[in-house]
């Protein structure tokens, strides 16, 4: 009961509390177009009617939360997973070329955090720019990544997983240098007095040691790769994918397909973290780790 | 280490020499102006020079040294043998060029593994050696796409995009002040702040915390920058709904970190400010806000990326006729790839600063942590 009291009780006050607000903001926002409108119909209704009015706009600048979980439903449940209309479809083309990249990226990650730990000339020299290589805003870079892979014929779900990829291998490099090394003096001493070689102080100390450090930054790098593949589909007019619905729906200004597609990828994006998490949680247990 | 060890590195190069020897010339027969003998001769004396006298050296740094010079210099002849001839490069230019990377990298592993005593050789090396690498990566990438004549559209050389900086200076600093102090500054600065009086507020109220923190942490991990296309159709074309993405961008991260380091001062720490009877404000003051710093510096390191992330790709749904954003999106559809690469470039550089002014501020207002001094906690 003091779960509930106190994690469940909160949340859901909060989350109650954002959803009357956008409501409020929803009629606030569209107020304008609606007075506009009755203005011009010479209605006058009253202020129940008015606010129904405002909260139930085709094209509405800010459109309330009923209004998105009906389209989101419609979309998502009531139709056939190939149409050119459905969610799932859209997640689904999204979330291959997450999946591509992330997978792409923790395998460089952690080959560059391997090598990192164990070429001192590289600790030295490619440490640095990897750090450096975070603070350029890559993900303006996108669009161009993929117009010129477009122009040497290789298009489709490769230069958007090559995005995704750029995103994911920093937090896995990081996290997996940090892991590799975590065994302390102790155990590598240890190690050395079994006589073990390089290879065997690796695979039975170092390995081990860092597979937690490895599901934690792979759960910050699953998200990134997901923001890489949306924002990789939004500028070069690609016909599928989360972020060529966003695009779409600017561009016909139908802001509640626009909202449901940003809830699709909110849902995938929490799915993705959560699994990983998962996955963490059951490859550990099957190593003997014990919940901390 | 013994320096005067034959290493892999400088054994291949020797073969890579012997090999591109045996197959001169390095140029293709109908080039334009082609390379003399002497300049070939020179790059080959330079590399086996420099990679037999790096073993005969007494001290790392005298061989480091000689490596250094020998694998730049050859790089140097190379580029300038090519101009001209772009695209005409045959097999032993390119022997060569792996050959003086070889070099470079023996190089880069005897000044990782050279231990100087004074701090200012101590710095000079942390520099130089990620300075070499990156200058290498410019090197191969220049000397590769000029070589081979990669096509313009697909990777213009370095020194084609510095020209290109050079020729529009004007128009990518009316694109820096649009984007950068226009919309970047003004939401980092407002979501920044933002984020943190929410999370003093959230430490405030305990029932806002338990509620607030778990949806922010999920927030975190969402795909914020979607909302760019909607913050466009709400504040207009201008720099205002490129603000607007950037506070949303910033908010929570900045929300989560506080929150965080609110909670980082010891039990036994707070026990003593309560023993001098404290109100609240003081203990946040003087002990948990200082404590809390290096969690704030976090957040505003990770923000700084975040929001200039955000407001280039804000741009590329809607903008007037400057920006960042609106540059690379138009250039790459005109197939200006050098100023797009130009923009990139400009990008990443206030990017690196941005970092670099949050880092320094940083050092020097939290001098006393343990991780700023290299200490233990």
């Amino acid at each position: 009961m003091d779960r509930l009291r106190d994690r469940v009780v909160p949340v859901i006050t909060i989350l109650a509390v954002i959803v009357a607000a956008w409501y409020a903001f929803a009629v606030y926002m569209n107020a304008p177009f609606q007075r506009d409108l009755d203005r011009r119909a010479g209605e006058t209704p009253t202020t129940m009617e008015f606010i129904g009015k405002t909260l139930s706009q085709p094209k509405p600048t800010m459109p309330a939360p009923h209004q998105v979980a009906q389209n989101f439903f419609e979309n998502t449940f009531l139709r056939k997973v190939t149409s050119a209309r459905s969610l799932v479809y859209h997640s689904w083309v999204t979330l291959s070329s997450t999946l591509l990249g992330f997978t792409f990226g923790t395998a460089l990650g952690i080959l560059i955090a391997v090598g990192i730990v164990h070429v001192i000339a590289l600790d030295r020299s490619l440490m640095p720019w990897i750090i450096a290589s975070q603070t350029i805003p890559i993900l303006a870079v996108a669009p161009m990544i993929i117009v010129v892979l477009a122009a040497i014929g290789i298009t489709g779900l490769i230069p958007k997983a090559l995005i995704s990829t750029y995103l994911s291998f920093f937090p896995v490099a990081v996290g997996m240098v940090k892991g590799l090394r975590s065994p302390d003096l102790m155990h590598l001493d240890l190690m050395h007095t079994y006589n073990a070689s390089a290879s065997q102080t690796f695979w039975k100390l170092r390995v081990p040691a860092s597979v937690p450090f490895l599901f934690a930054s792979m759960k910050v790098a699953v998200a990134a790769s997901l923001v890489g593949a949306i924002v990789g589909e939004l500028p070069t007019g690609a016909v599928a994918g989360i972020g060529a619905k966003l695009l779409a729906g600017s561009y016909y200004s139908q802001t509640i397909d626009m909202w449901a597609a940003l809830v699709a990828g909110s849902v995938v994006a929490a799915m993705l973290v959560v699994l990983v998490g998962l996955v963490g949680r059951l490859v550990e247990r099957s190593m003997g780790g014990r919940p901390a | 280490m013994s320096f005067s060890r034959l290493s892999w590195q400088v054994a291949l190069a020797l073969v890579l020499c012997a090999v591109a020897m045996t197959t001169m010339p390095m140029l293709a027969a109908e080039a334009a102006a082609p390379m003399s003998n002497g300049t070939s001769t020179l790059v080959i004396g330079l590399v086996a020079l420099s990679a037999v006298a790096s073993f005969a050296m007494f001290s790392g740094a005298a061989s480091a040294a000689v490596l250094f010079i020998g694998a730049h210099g050859a790089a140097w002849l190379l580029i300038a043998g090519i101009s001209g001839n772009e695209g005409m490069a045959r097999m032993p230019y390119f022997l060569l060029l792996a050959a003086a990377w070889l070099l470079a990298w023996r190089c880069v592993a005897i000044l990782s593994a050279l231990k100087p005593q004074s701090p200012q050789a101590k710095t000079f090396l942390r520099l130089l050696i990620p300075a070499i690498f990156g200058a290498w990566i410019l090197i191969l990438w220049e000397a590769v796409t000029r070589g081979a004549g990669v096509p313009f559209i697909l990777l213009p050389p370095p020194s084609a995009i510095a020209a290109r900086i050079g020729n529009s200076l004007p128009i990518l600093a009316a694109d820096v002040r649009q984007t950068i102090f226009k919309a970047v500054l003004f939401g980092y600065i407002v979501g920044c702040a933002s984020g943190f009086v929410v999370a003093i507020l959230a430490d405030r109220v305990p029932f806002l915390r338990r509620g607030l923190l778990p949806i922010g942490n999920m927030v975190s991990a969402l795909p914020i920058i979607g909302v760019a296309p909607i913050m466009v159709i709400w504040f207009g074309f201008e720099w205002q709904s490129k603000a607007a993405v950037v506070i949303i961008m910033t908010f929570f991260p900045m929300l989560v970190n506080t929150v965080a380091g609110l909670a980082a001062s010891g039990h036994m720490e707070r026990d003593l400010m309560r023993t001098y009877a404290s109100s609240y404000w003081q203990t946040l003051f003087k002990l948990r806000l200082p404590a809390a710093a290096p969690f704030i510096f976090n957040a505003l390191k990770i923000n700084s990326t975040l929001a200039l992330i955000g407001a280039i790709v804000a741009e590329f749904f809607g903008t007037p006729i400057v920006g960042m954003g609106f540059r690379i999106s138009t250039e790459i559809g005109r197939m200006n790839v050098d100023m797009v690469w130009a923009e990139i470039a400009v990008a990443a550089l206030a990017g690196s600063v941005f970092y670099g002014v949050v880092a320094f501020i940083e050092r020097a207002t939290t001098f006393w942590h343990p991780s700023v001094r290299g200490g233990r906690a």
